[in-house]
């Protein structure tokens, strides 16, 4: 058997795996930058949500509703629900990370993101014993964590000065696509996604957001529903 | 409330819900069936956040529009290349064309 990969060549491995990703939220976080401080945020205050929320869809939702004038609870309990998915996130890593310390836990939380989780699923995946992969995601996590900042203040900065024409914004939902298509393995997992996708287009106008809640709920159960190891 | 405490309320429920189940680990186990469910949350959870963008456009129904042909281009690339920078570049590159022509407008 070989010795476990060191942590050093787990954090690099994090590095790289994130990095197409981290590549993808470049024009998701200039955007951001722009789109927050047109919506009235404080240039500190904008640069400053990104490392305080650190979550793309909640931060576009945050500049959608501060521009509305949304009342500040509202506007909490809409980053909570848009957020709710990173539970089962946290459900999914909870085992694997069980033997760390809370500083760990806390660390890798804070930078637990989309794209962070889809950046590993594929080394958490791996049956073979692996004492060192929460580096893995450390890498991950701070890969992404540090190009995410950058990208937005550097949208800060530009305010302005990108054409809308440019439909930059479109490079996130691009992103999602490259990661959700490759998952496509058998039936179940087409009608979850499926039903999630109708779910959620008839659900659009829900308030706050609530329709990505109620249509990933009805994703999965569809999904349950047809599962091949289902019901024994 | 100042914006600055919205924020800050908002960041910390964001780490409370991705600390939840790492945090607790080992008080209390998932089931199986909840284990069962997770294999179907990125599949599920990313398609939600998706397919409004590629068939609404401001709060309407929208079929006939170039984002859904760049997405579903963009969702043939990836299913042949496996490749997220190629995926985006060829989206993006759709999109910008028939903008560009005018297409569907």
């Amino acid at each position: 058997m070989s010795a476990p990969t060191p942590p050093r060549s787990e954090f690099v491995g994090g590095l790289y795996a994130v990095a197409p990703l981290a590549l993808g939220s470049i024009p998701f976080g200039l955007i951001y930058g722009v789109l927050a401080v047109k919506a009235g945020l404080s240039p500190e205050l904008a640069i400053a949500v990104s490392a305080i929320v650190f979550a793309g869809s909640a931060q576009f939702m945050i500049t959608q509703l501060v521009t509305a004038g949304t009342p500040g609870l509202l506007i909490v309990v809409s980053v909570m629900t848009i957020n709710l998915r990173h539970a089962l996130y946290s459900a999914d890593l909870a085992r694997k990370l069980a033997h760390l310390s809370p500083a760990w836990k806390s660390i890798l939380a804070y930078l637990l993101t989309d794209e962070a989780y889809a950046a590993t699923l594929a080394r958490f995946a791996d049956p073979a014993p692996a004492p060192h992969r929460h580096w893995h995601l450390l890498g991950a996590g701070l890969g992404l964590w540090l190009v995410w900042q950058a990208s937005s203040v550097a949208g800060v900065l530009l305010g302005g000065r990108i054409p809308a024409g440019w439909s930059l914004e479109f490079a996130g939902t691009l992103t999602f696509i490259a990661i959700v298509v490759p998952l496509l393995r058998d039936r179940a997992i087409l009608v979850a996604m499926a039903t999630a996708g109708l779910v959620a287009v008839a659900a659009h106008a829900f308030p706050y957001k609530l329709a990505v809640i109620a249509a990933a709920a009805a994703g999965i159960a569809a999904g349950l529903a047809l599962d091949p190891r289902g019901v024994r | 409330m100042s914006l600055w405490v919205v924020m800050l309320a908002a960041g910390v429920m964001t780490f409370v819900i991705r600390l939840s189940f790492i945090g607790t680990a080992g008080r209390f186990d998932a089931s199986p069936w909840f284990a069962r469910a997770l294999r179907f949350v990125p599949a599920a959870a990313l398609s939600a956040l998706v397919w409004p963008d590629l068939v609404v456009i401001d709060g309407a129904l929208a079929l006939a529009q170039p984002r859904l042909v760049a997405g579903l281009v963009a969702a043939g690339i990836a299913w042949r290349s496996r490749n997220i920078l190629l995926t985006i570049g060829c989206g993006m590159l759709s999109l910008w064309l028939m903008q560009w022509l005018q297409v569907f407008m």
